[in-house]
């Protein structure tokens, strides 16, 4: 089995870091990952993406075509991700800034609107770890625990306060599925 | 080896550059390397080694001449148009004889180009680059681990041969991030190095490094000395690796990033009853010519795939003496092809529509 995945949204909305505790997580699970950014002539407030695949053996390409689930976490980012998930995929759509209804009907869409939810827990930061959330309820690629404990291992000691709030955050996110 | 960390393969080159002994490092930025000098910047002086940023590429390999001849490990990386200002460099410190490694994360060109990956510089690592009857033994890693294996093992080589080292990566392998884990290396024993000048204090012969023979009978000489070198390079170090190729019909050759996409393509070829396999050249230089030409014996068809307009593919053909035909596909510009893309090209060669 193999999960691939494509984060997109603005800069600054931590997409490159949704993918980065992703692969952590899964990579502690004793899975096969690998994460590519979108690299480039980027600008601040510019779009940013990045690819992550999950497998249980040697991954090939890194680079995927058709991924089986995209995170929108803005319009540009649906706009142009939309038309490459894989037919029986998901989609993932910030619904809290994506203000069109999206056109496929053989996807399945989950709407979660992560920016308001993140806002209500005060950060609205957080908002890439309830749409995270969201996402492996959605696919079940790896058990909450293992996020979460990917996240402890990974943020640095001044920022391990902030724990408990991405962990609210992640089951807010699981819990609009 | 160490447990399994999550490391961008530009990170990961410079941590497996200090497991290996690397003492100094000299860099200028340049997209897509620039992590592997941020991140030795703060590793290097942790643990009392030497991270300097140069004025240029050029004052970065001279460093590196310098450096060498006094007998550390040493290394430096670039990209592309960097690369390209290090060949006088290169050729000088081959032509000495010494010992470094040097890495080129390359990306679209020619000329300034683009910042997005590419193999484009395949002909220049592998045929010279600079002037001079000389070689770089040039490696491909295809993976974040690879990278660190090969790294390590490029500080080996070129102390082995008192010669420089290329690591040959693309803009993506430098970005990615992938589980790697680092071999303990406490005890390894570094070779001795009784030709490097440490300053004379008359136990030993004085130990002149230079490029420079006016004397034309010794500059033959000299190079003849070289030529045996590179023959020992040519008959040792061939390193290759294969995917499905037993049963196959169709080989692919590819190294490096576009390795890894032939695989996928591969595995989708095998799905619709297609049986193709890959050829992965791990050395780029010495080309693994032989095992490449075994694949050959069996009536086959070869596909070279590559980020560039075709520049592996004439040592493909060399391999392979004309004996079988080799089509070629290749994306450029810093574009990345996908494996879907290569295995439309597969089909249309299985199914006769494309000329060799």
């Amino acid at each position: 089995m193999q999960y691939e995945f494509i984060f997109a949204g603005f800069g600054g909305q931590g997409v490159l870091l949704m993918g980065q505790m992703l692969a952590h997580a899964a990579m502690d699970e004793g899975k096969k990952v690998s994460w590519i950014p979108s690299y480039g002539p980027e600008m601040r407030g510019g779009t940013a993406n990045c690819t992550v695949i999950v497998s249980e053996r040697d991954i090939g390409s890194p680079v995927v075509g058709s991924p089986s689930c995209v995170v929108a976490m803005n319009l540009p980012s649906l706009d142009k991700f939309e038309d490459v998930v894989k037919p029986g995929g998901v989609l993932v759509i910030n619904s809290s800034l994506v203000t069109r209804e999206p056109k496929r009907e053989d996807v399945t869409v989950v709407k979660v609107p992560a920016t308001d939810m993140a806002n209500e827990l005060g950060n609205v930061r957080v908002a890439n770890m309830v749409a995270l959330g969201a996402v492996i309820e959605a696919t079940k690629v790896v058990a909450p625990d293992s996020l979460v404990a990917a996240l402890k291992k990974n943020l640095p000691p001044h920022r391990q306060n902030l724990l408990p709030l991405n962990r609210e955050a992640i089951d807010k996110g699981r819990s609009s599925v | 080896m160490s447990e399994k960390l999550l490391m961008r393969g530009n990170e990961a080159l410079g941590e497996a550059a200090l497991k290996a002994g690397c003492q100094l490092y000299f860099a200028y930025p340049i997209t897509p390397q620039s992590e592997l000098p941020e991140y030795l910047s703060r590793r290097m002086p942790e643990i009392d080694r030497v991270f300097l940023q140069a004025e240029s590429e050029i004052a970065a390999i001279n460093m590196v001449y310098g450096a060498a001849g006094a007998g550390v490990r040493v290394m430096t990386s670039s990209s592309s148009p960097g690369i390209s200002l290090k060949q006088e460099g290169l050729s000088y410190i081959a032509g000495a004889q010494l010992p470094c490694v040097i890495v080129n994360m390359s990306r679209g060109g020619p000329g300034l180009g683009s910042i997005q990956p590419a193999q484009s510089d395949y002909f220049q690592a592998t045929k010279g680059g600079g002037h001079g009857d000389y070689h770089l033994i040039v490696l491909a890693p295809a993976s974040v681990q690879e990278i660190v294996d090969l790294t390590i093992l490029a500080f080996d080589l070129a102390d082995k041969y008192r010669n420089p080292v290329m690591i040959m990566g693309d803009g993506l392998l430098g970005q990615m991030m992938e589980p790697v884990s680092f071999p303990d290396r406490s005890d390894v024993v570094l070779p001795e190095k009784p030709w490097a000048t440490t300053g004379y204090t008359g136990e030993r012969p004085k130990n002149i490094i230079r490029s420079l023979e006016l004397q034309p009978e010794r500059l033959e000489a000299h190079n003849q000395k070289l030529q045996e070198k590179y023959a020992d390079m040519i008959a040792t170090q061939k390193r290759s690796d294969e995917y499905l190729t037993d049963d196959a019909d169709i080989v692919l050759i590819a190294f490096g990033t576009v390795a890894r996409i032939c695989r996928s393509a591969i595995d989708m070829a095998r799905e619709k009853g297609i049986k193709a396999g890959l050829f992965r050249p791990i050395s780029l230089w010495p080309f693994p010519d032989e095992s490449l030409a075994k694949l050959g014996d069996k009536e086959r068809t070869f596909l070279t795939v590559e980020m560039s307009c075709g520049q592996m593919i004439e040592d493909v053909k060399l391999a392979l003496e004309c004996r079988r035909p080799v089509h070629f596909y290749g994306r450029v510009g810093g574009i990345v092809p996908s494996p879907e893309e290569v295995l439309d090209k597969i089909e249309q060669i299985v199914a006769g529509r494309c000329e060799a």
